[in-house]
């Protein structure tokens, strides 16, 4: 608790006050098993990753981000995610009354679990929320098998 | 501003609405981390709400309280299986009490890339005035 103090929650004071509590409530009900975990990386952006049949779907919530600061490569299995998230200067008049919305630099690196056809990579950007779509190697797609009769 | 540009943007878990009245719909309901600041004319009011459409962004002013709140619909497929699951998706809802400095009848809104914009001009006699001091 200390430390997470010590480790910039500048605004302690102004939060609720049951935002504790609810996050360990949120751990008691994970241990319990009865949600769907989120782990976190630790590392921004944090991404939900789904898969069908043909692709991998990866999202990312990237509000204010523009298509032009964000960067992704594709690599042998996996996709690398880097940007910037600015926040225009409010002008040196204004005055601030809440700052909650963070600027700063980004760059992650995700595997996925499965061979992928890096050249077929899309990725779109609408409202706020980034989405690649990354379609699964053909070699590694699941093949029906016709049987023949004799 | 150079500095802050430069650091690395830490992740950080989405705030989860804890009031005492439920909503109707099912589902988290999230904090949108906001920045407002103020001018001589006007306040702006900035939200990061990804996931919301124009069209599901209410804003409302009743008895000088300012309510926002985003509804967002799941994106993936039904067909979609999870792999990773980071972050969660969920409606949006914050409330501000307003000043009486605030003209509520010219608000303007503007949502892009995910993030509300609010332009909540002052009344005219709550602008600041400079008094001039005459020389005698």
């Amino acid at each position: 608790m200390i430390l997470r103090r010590v480790a910039g929650w500048p605004s302690w004071e102004m939060r609720n006050p049951f935002e504790e509590l609810e996050r360990l409530r949120k751990m008691l009900d994970s241990m319990a098993g009865g949600t769907l975990r989120e782990t976190s990386s630790g590392v921004f952006p944090l991404m939900n990753v789904t898969e069908d049949k043909d692709n991998f779907y990866l999202r990312a919530e990237l509000p204010g981000i523009t298509t032009e600061d964000l960067d992704i490569s594709v690599t042998a299995n996996g996709i690398a995610i880097s940007g910037k998230r600015k926040i225009p200067d409010a002008g040196s008049n204004a005055v601030y009354h809440r700052r909650e919305r963070e600027s700063g630099s980004f760059s992650r690196m995700l595997t996925l679990p499965g061979q992928i056809e890096g050249a077929k990579v899309e990725a779109t950007m609408a409202d706020g929320v980034l989405t690649v779509l990354i379609p699964k190697s053909e070699k590694v797609k699941p093949r029906q098998i016709a049987i023949r009769t004799m | 501003m150079a500095d802050t540009e430069t650091k690395a943007l830490q992740d950080k878990e989405k705030a989860q609405v804890t009031s005492p009245a439920e909503t109707t719909r099912p589902g988290p309901a999230f904090i949108p981390a906001v920045d407002i600041f103020e001018n001589e004319k006007e306040l702006t009011l900035l939200a990061d709400m990804p996931g919301v459409k124009a069209g599901d962004l209410h804003i409302g002013i009743k008895d000088g309280v300012l309510t926002l709140s985003g509804e967002t619909n799941p994106p993936e497929k039904p067909s979609e299986g999870d792999i990773l699951r980071e972050y969660r998706v969920g409606n949006y809802f914050r409330e501000f009490t307003l000043s009486g400095v605030i003209d509520q009848e010219k608000i303007e809104a503007g949502l892009k890339n995910g993030v509300l914009r609010l332009i909540l001009p002052k009344v005219e006699a709550a602008r600041p005035r400079k008094i001039e001091v005459k020389s005698a």
